[in-house]
Parts: structure tokens; sequence; C-alpha cells
């Protein structure tokens, strides 16, 4: 599903990350500093390897040895930032809707209805980014990246912003898009505790190397 | 009140048409290069920055003089204009919007320039994400929230472009009806006998105008901020 093996030298730290994955949530752990938000970039492709492949779904998406290096825009990925970064000019309907107009896919109203009923977004479609809470806001960025229809779903500590009680408020939800709508995703966490309940792999990172990879067990 | 006569009107009527067509055909252009200076680096910024801030610093008389020996019938550009393609600025009213453009292009730029480098570049990542491409991400995230900067400068330039005086008269002189604007209009007036009542009352034109232009510019910031804020 997702194969990485790239280097990346960022001023004095570098980056030298390997693993593989299979498993429907790829939890990135590391302490902060330790280049998981470089690594997750790289995958998104807002971040250039020095060196390296990253293959999405058997696409390759980077091989610095054959210059190949796919734009962010046509990776099909979906990115939940830690800051939600809903667009301030729209309001929630049209930013959930944004992803479907790039990408010039048909309407699925099923699709619609299904993410705006799991995330539980319905009653603010009407509202702004501005008028929102930060859960509000966070669960509106899942909805926006899920509703680009992404064939790998990004998430650079999409509870990182947030107080404890708001964290448990989109845990589930989370869970749920786990276990129900059938995306690959990455997860990146320095949360012990949430990547127990979210991960189906963990790839640990310290300084920059890849120090274990496996089952949630190696957290312990 | 104001008894404006025809010949006044007419200046007036000359100066709105050379001031509306300076905005509008620097806006593309200013936009490119406000986009340009707050998102890009490259060689030579710091010099086409100072270019652009020229007509600012210069003697409005030099610069009149420098398009005069460009854009003139003789000029580099003028003449390969007015041989293929029948433009001549020289003497006319399209030179006097040249000049008011080119002498309102940096207050034109640098409200845009500052509402795009206001702009989150972290919503433009967002939307790259989101299936944009570079042009796409241009037209549907940046410009949108740099309209109000965008509007501002146009605002601005417009109030410059209507008082631009110095560039205009020494490129394309002081014809009544062709290039006259309510500036030199009212620098010939000064000069006749008993122009004083008609100066007057182009000075009170141009008050309003300038004022209302500068508020509506400040009306403008002000949408800026509320929008970046997302309300």
């Amino acid at each position: 599903m997702l194969r990485v093996d790239v280097e990346k030298q960022l001023g004095e730290f570098s980056l030298h990350a390997t693993f593989a994955s299979e498993g429907r949530v790829t939890g990135l752990f590391g302490a902060s500093g330790a280049g998981k938000s470089s690594l997750i970039n790289m995958i998104a492709g807002l971040l250039l390897p020095d060196r390296g492949t990253i293959v999405i779904d058997g696409e390759t998406v980077d091989d610095t040895a054959s210059g190949i290096h796919v734009p962010t825009y046509r990776r099909r990925i979906g990115y939940v930032f830690q800051d939600a970064r809903l667009f301030p000019h729209l309001n929630v309907a049209q930013n959930l809707d944004y992803g479907r107009r790039m990408n010039r896919l048909a309407h699925d109203p099923a699709q619609h209805t299904r993410v705006v009923e799991l995330l539980d977004i319905g009653a603010l479609l009407d509202r702004r980014p501005g008028k929102l809470s930060g859960g509000e806001r966070q669960r509106v960025a899942l909805g926006r990246a899920l509703l680009s229809k992404p064939r790998l779903l990004l998430l650079d500590e999409p509870l990182g912003a947030l107080d404890e009680a708001r964290k448990l408020e989109i845990l589930p939800y989370l869970v749920r898009l786990r276990d129900e709508a059938n995306i690959p995703m990455v997860y990146v966490s320095h949360d012990v505790a949430e990547l127990r309940q979210l991960a189906t792999q963990i790839v640990m990172l310290r300084q920059g190397r890849v120090t274990s990879f496996g089952g949630v067990k190696v957290l312990t | 009140m104001l008894d404006i006569s025809p010949a006044e009107w007419t200046a007036i009527l000359l100066s709105l048409r050379v001031a509306v067509i300076a905005t509008l055909v620097a806006t593309p252009f200013g936009i490119a290069l406000a986009w340009l200076l707050a998102r890009r680096d490259f060689w030579g910024k710091s010099v086409l920055d100072a270019v652009v801030h020229l007509p600012l610093v210069l003697p409005p008389v030099v610069t009149g003089y420098l398009l005069l020996l460009t854009f003139g019938r003789r000029g580099l550009v003028g003449g390969f204009l007015a041989d293929h393609l029948g433009i001549v600025f020289a003497f006319r009213w399209t030179g006097a919007a040249l000049a008011c453009g080119v002498m309102s292009f940096p207050l034109l730029v640098r409200p845009m320039r500052l509402s795009i480098e206001a702009i989150d570049r972290k919503l433009e990542q967002a939307a790259e994400t989101l299936g944009a491409a570079p042009f796409k991400v241009f037209f549907t995230v940046t410009l949108p929230l740099a309209l109000p900067g965008v509007l501002a400068g146009m605002v601005l330039g417009f109030a410059k472009a209507i008082g631009e005086f110095g560039a205009t008269i020494t490129f394309v002189s002081n014809i009544p009806g062709e290039t006259q604007t309510i500036s030199s209009a009212i620098y010939s007036l000064i000069q006749t006998p008993d122009g004083d009542a008609a100066a007057g009352r182009l000075v009170i034109v141009s008050i309003v105008l300038a004022l209302g232009a500068l508020i509506g510019a400040e009306w403008f910031a002000r949408r800026a901020t509320q929008r970046l804020h997302g309300n």
C-alpha cells in the first residue's frame, strides 16, 4: 500500500526512514523533532526528498534516481493538518465540496450524506470557519479530505491543537472513520494512548531514524 | 451649487475616462506583479521592485519625458505600435491614460502585494492536497482572499491617476478635449485672468474624488481583515 525509503537533510537534522505498510492505520510515532512531520510532508509531496522512493498504492510518486516527483495535487491524497486550514472565505458546505470541484469528480450525494453523518457536521454547513469551535473545525477538515476521495489519508497530529475534552470528542469519529471509510491512513502523533486506540501498525521514529516497526505492541 | 461649465465637464469626464482606463488596464499587470513579488524569489527581484517604485520618487517630468522618448511617434515602442497596430499615444488621451497608469502603478501594486503576503501559505498548500493545480489554487484561494486588497489597490491607483499632472502634461501636453484633465485644466485656469472661480470648482471636484477614493480604500482594507478571520 505504502512504501517509503527516503533521505532528507534539513539543516543539522538528517532524516533517513524506510518502512512499508499494509495496515489500515499506520501510526507514525515519535517525540517532537523526530522527523514525523517532514516524513508525512514528503509522502504528501509538499517536501522533496534528497534521495529515495515513495510508492503509494503501487504508483511511484517519488523516485529521485529516475527524476520522478508527482506534484501534490496529482497524488490523490487527503491531508488533515493540525490546524484544520479551512478556507476562511468559503462556508462549511463549500469547503467540503472543494476537493470534488478541483478533481472534477461527479456529485456523489450518497457519499456526501455518509461523510456528513459520520462526522456529525450537518448542522454546520452554512457557517463560516471563523464561527466554528476547534473540534468542529477539525471534523470539517476531516470531511473535506474524505470527500476529495483520496486513496490515502494523511493526518498530522489532528488532535494536537485540541484540549483533552475536545480530543475525546473527536477520537470516536476517527475510530468510526477507520472502521467504515475503508481508506488507508497514516496517522502522526506523539500520544501513545491515541495511537493505541487507532493504529493497526506503528512506525517508531527517533532522531530521524525508524527504530521499530510492527503492531501496536511496540508502543510499550 | 457648483455651476460647472461645459468646458469644465469635458475636463472632468476626460479625467474620469483616463483614470478608469488606466486602472483597468494596469490591474491585471498589477496583480501578476504583486503575486510575483509576494510569492516568488528570483534573480533581480529587488531591481524589479525598485523599478516599479521608480515613478513614485522620480520627478514626474522625468517620467513624462521618458514616456515621450519611448512611446512618442519616433520612440522605439511608440513607433512600432503606431506602424504595426495603429496605436498612437503621443498627444492623445490614450497617452494620458498610459502616463497615469505608469505613475499610479506603485500605489496600485502595494496593497495587492501586502494582501497576498498576508495570506497564509498553508491554505494554499491545503488546496494543493485537495487536488488543486497551482493556477487553480491562485484563482480559488489566493485571489478571493486577496480581493479586498486588490480593490483597495485599484481605488488608490484610480485616485492617483485622476490627479496625475506632471508626467501627463510632459508626455501628451494640455489639449482641451483630448488631453486636458482636471489637473491640467486647473493649471491653465490659474494662469488665466478671472480663472479663479473655475479653478476653485475643479479643486472642489478633485478633493471630493480623492476623499471618496481614500474612504473607499479604507473600507476595502477593513473588509480584507474580516475576510481573513473567516467572519
